[in-house]
């Protein structure tokens, strides 16, 4: 297809640009600038609500459980590394392992997500700590949860790169390969999801002193489904048509992999300024 | 599937057939298909220009309803409930649906031609934020067509006024939703702005080069990027409180009012600049033409402009200084703020210096350009008096506060736009205003502006309140408050000959040739209207006054555009991208989703599934596969080859770009 040999372009250094920095990774980070202000808003409501707290507030520290936060931000700050990895692999030219690697940061970000979940149904269920019933729930949940969607769409994204990376060349683009490429996004989407909501279903009949007959009545569907679309998905990997993906894509995984290190340098500040804060 | 396999950057995929069997690739010039599809940066800014004029001539007649309403003491043309619907959608729509998208029509269809480029650096996201501007724009607008009306709490929507107590209706939902698309639109438009400015300038056009209305456009993006996510946040808080029942800003819950003025202002007060520096820039191109000399001091300028915008995030407490901050608070505050004069003065010296001793030309640009100079000047004096902390005191909330900021954003920021069209309406369509009627509007113009502003500082000072529905006739606001509605109507007069006279030479004006001013700037370097390609060959650029170098030295630039023109021919001639329906269908979902949040009803009977929920995720659906189709439809394009007198012989082969 092409006669690149691989490592042969310069990715620091785009010649079409006037900057010499590529439009796409510019653009990145001129959003990041502007991100920044959006996070730094939503973290000053709650700083500024912390200082004026309403009689009756909650005590963070009797809800927190610094342990499991603690957990899932190494495990989010470990993802960024096999983010970085990846943008390094494709760089070289190297897809496959460029997959793998998204696959760990799409599988890491997931944990970080799925203990955000065990985190706040935990809050609401058992701590009382609801959106509405204090200050507190008020900019703690606003502020964690656009902190978490950011993660979903950034496991979306990866997610759509992964799958983009078994994308043919543009001639080979029918409505088969369209059908194909929708089927393998909803089958990474929905064994996210379904892997999360099992584990998540594990956690909760250990705590309730469930069976585990009670546990696979109940889960079934949730295990069967999960299998069935990492099924679909190992087909899609095993498949060995020609792609139209490689090295000069690096600049697109670059890019991504610049929001998705924002993202986890945003939930070092969110760390610190809500949940360390407190047991100073 | 071990090989390692690598894409095609430069090498052209000649096997690739010219239609795409999955993916739409419009190629209509002309008719809505056309329209809807473009990603050209000129139809863009055209639409942006005429949605734009749209909104101003409905602020417009909202304008003169209030001052209707204010001519006579006790009067009842408008109930009090419409009269504060008026004052909010008129601040609403001339801030964000007239002001803003005029601007956005110039940095489209003027900046990457000054700074010789063939488009901006994401075609799509481009007409994305148009379209995203328009559902924006008309969500905002609904309410006229609705039971519960416009939103009527101020264009400030200050808490606890947009509270649920208060506006039970969905009238500032459809508010909400409203601005918040308009900021998706804005920041997506100004990133791409950004990117185009740093990366895609023409060969010798250095930053300190460039023309200083790119300048400004560079900055108002910047401010926008920065600002606008303030009041998304303080939109998405107010949401919150709305629909979910949190209490950001209801004190009953324990929220803090003050905490929403705040937000607001710290996007509030750089909104002020992202509406002046674009005229500024404008101003800044106009003057040196009809002076016949280079802009005095353009470094100054430049950094001024700079100076402007940084400081502009540092003082957006001065609009609160009446809310009890403490006195150290108030005193930096205001201090900023006497700060922010010394670099606007400095423009405004650099002007009257390009205009010393200049060959002065007066044709009607240059009369609109005059007058902002003058009257902008005395909206800043007022906005300096503001700045004195005890005197505001006085001022605060007062007609005297009216006066200032609509000779900012009449005096200053229309009048530059109003110039900006006269002035680039010939490159734009090839066609010339009479000056006899475009100086006539600008008498007209001119003295409506006054005659209904200025007596507004008298009755300010006399104590007439901002926003009031009606007065007494004993309280001595009667001559001024009759003379400012003289005026408006004069004012409606000189718009509208405005208008008639732009439509009249749109469709039969005079033809006038390339380059009608003479200018300095590369833009007037195209054949008028530009091609669809903008630049035959990419232009080399060698001064600051880049045109003027041009006519200068013929000779040299034919030289060097015969020798750029054969390499772009060896590597494929002028790449152009395909039109894209995928950003208005991305728009599109937006827009029926921010339909189903702000303006639906909840369902009665409870239970997830519903009208409002179905209406909202549908929405989102449609603009999840209107993102997911433009993503993976890709950027290719297809490419020009162009003879020696720009005739074109299209050759629409799929290429990589």
């Amino acid at each position: 297809m092409s006669s690149h040999a691989a490592g042969t372009i310069d990715h620091h250094h785009d010649p079409s640009t006037s900057t010499g920095i590529p439009n796409k990774k510019l653009m990145m980070w001129t959003f990041l600038a502007s991100d920044c202000m959006f996070f730094g808003a939503l973290i000053s409501t709650h700083l500024i609500y912390r200082l004026h707290p309403a009689p009756g507030s909650p005590q963070p520290k009797e809800i927190f459980s610094l342990e499991l936060t603690s957990f899932s931000t190494f495990i989010l700050l470990m993802s960024s590394l096999m983010m970085a990895l990846a943008v390094t692999a494709i760089q070289k030219g190297n897809v496959k392992s460029m997959r793998w690697s998204l696959l760990t940061t799409i599988f890491f970000g997931t944990i970080f997500l799925g203990c955000q979940v065990y985190e706040f149904v935990e809050f609401a269920t058992l701590k009382n700590l609801t959106l509405t019933n204090s200050m507190f729930g008020t900019t703690f949940y606003t502020l964690t949860g656009t902190h978490g969607i950011h993660v979903a769409i950034g496991v979306l994204w990866l997610i759509l790169m992964y799958v983009r990376s078994f994308q043919p060349p543009e001639g080979q683009r029918t409505f088969g390969w369209l059908f194909k490429n929708c089927l393998h996004v909803s089958a990474i989407v929905g064994a996210v999801l379904l892997s999360m909501f099992a584990i998540l279903g594990v956690v909760h009949t250990i705590q309730t002193g469930g069976t585990t007959a009670s546990y696979f009545a109940s889960h079934l569907w949730m295990i069967v489904g999960f299998f069935a679309t990492i099924a679909v998905a190992v087909s899609f990997w095993r498949q060995k048509t020609a792609v139209n993906f490689g090295e000069a894509n690096a600049i697109d995984v670059e890019s991504m992999g610049l929001y998705w290190h924002f993202v986890d340098i945003v939930w070092i500040v969110i760390f610190t300024a809500v949940y360390l804060i407190e047991y100073l | 599937m071990d090989a390692i396999l690598k894409s095609e950057l430069q090498v052209k995929d000649t096997a690739a057939p010219a239609k795409s069997a999955v993916f739409w690739r419009p190629t209509a010039q002309t008719g809505l298909v056309s329209w809807l599809t473009t990603v050209d940066h000129k139809k863009i800014g055209f639409l942006y220009g005429v949605f734009a004029l749209f909104f101003f001539l409905v602020g417009g007649v909202e304008a003169l309803l209030i001052r209707l309403q204010l001519m006579l003491p006790n009067s009842s043309v408008l109930t009090a409930e419409q009269y504060n619907t008026m004052f909010t959608m008129h601040g609403t729509t001339m801030i964000f649906l007239a002001i803003m998208p005029l601007s956005a029509a110039f940095f489209n269809f003027i900046m990457p031609l000054q700074i010789g480029a063939r488009d901006v650096a994401f075609p799509r996201l481009n007409a994305f934020s148009l379209w995203t501007f328009v559902a924006g724009a008309i969500i905002i607008n609904l309410g006229w067509f609705m039971p519960d009306g416009a939103p009527n709490v101020g264009w400030t929507g200050y808490a606890p006024l947009t509270s649920k107590t208060y506006a039970p209706d969905h009238s500032v939902d459809m508010w909400i939703m409203g601005l918040q698309l308009l900021g998706v639109a804005s920041i997506a438009a100004s990133l791409n702005f950004i990117v185009t400015i740093i990366n895609m300038r023409a060969p010798g056009m250095t930053m300190m080069r460039l023309p200083v209305f790119t300048w400004m456009t560079l900055f108002t993006a910047f401010l926008i990027v920065l600002s606008f996510p303030f009041i998304t946040v303080a939109l998405v808080e107010l949401m919150m409180d709305r629909h979910f029942g949190t209490s950001f800003f209801e004190v009953s819950g324990g929220g803090m009012p003050i905490l929403w003025q705040h937000l607001f202002w710290v996007f509030g007060h750089p909104e002020v600049y992202i509406l002046i520096l674009p005229a500024m820039g404008i101003i800044s191109e106009i003057l040196p033409t009809f002076s016949r000399k280079p802009l005095f001091g353009y470094p100054i300028v430049v950094f001024s402009g700079a100076s402007i915008g940084f400081l502009g995030f540092s003082v957006w407490s001065h609009h609160m200084f009446t809310t009890g901050m403490g006195t150290v608070a108030t005193a930096a505050f205001a201090l900023a703020t006497m700060a922010i004069a010394v670099p606007t003065g400095v423009k405004i010296f650099n002007w009257i210096g390009t205009l010393w001793g200049g060959h002065l030309s007066m044709r009607t640009p240059m009369m609109f350009a005059l007058g902002f100079v003058w009257m902008f000047m005395i909206g800043g004096f007022s906005g300096v008096m503001h700045s004195a902390a005890p005197a505001d005191a006085q001022q605060q909330d007062s007609y005297f506060v009216v006066a200032h900021f609509h000779y900012v954003l009449i005096g200053g920021s229309l009048f530059a736009l109003l110039a900006g069209i006269h002035y680039w309406f010939p490159l734009m369509f090839g066609r010339k205003v009479s000056e006899f009627w475009g100086k006539l509007s600008f008498w007209v113009i001119f003295a409506g502006f006054n005659i209904t502003f200025f007596p507004m500082h008298f009755l300010g000072l006399n104590g007439m309140p901002r926003r009031t529905f009606t007065y007494d006739t004993n309280l001595g606001w009667n001559a001024g408050n009759f003379i400012a509605t003289i005026g408006a109507l004069i004012l409606g007069v000189g718009i509208f000959i405005y208008f008639a006279v732009m439509v009249y030479t749109f469709l039969k004006g005079e033809k006038v040739g390339k380059d009608v001013w003479d200018a300095r700037t590369l833009e007037w370097s195209l054949p008028n209207p530009p091609p669809e390609y903008n630049y035959r060959v990419i232009p080399t650029v060698h001064a600051r006054d880049a045109l003027w170098y041009i006519k200068q030295n013929p000779a040299e630039i034919a030289k060097e555009d015969a020798a750029k023109a054969k390499i772009e021919a060896d590597h494929g001639g002028i790449h152009m991208p395909h039109q894209s329906i995928y950003p208005f269908v991305a728009s599109l979902g937006m827009f029926v989703a921010g339909v189903g949040i702000s303006a639906i009803d909840h369902d009665p009977t409870p239970g997830f599934w519903g009208k409002k929920i179905g209406i909202t995720l549908i929405g989102g659906a449609i603009m999840c596969l209107g993102i997911y189709w433009w993503a993976i439809e890709g950027n290719e394009g297809y490419h020009l080859h162009l003879d020696e007198d720009g005739k074109e012989s299209k050759d629409k082969k799929a290429d990589h770009p």
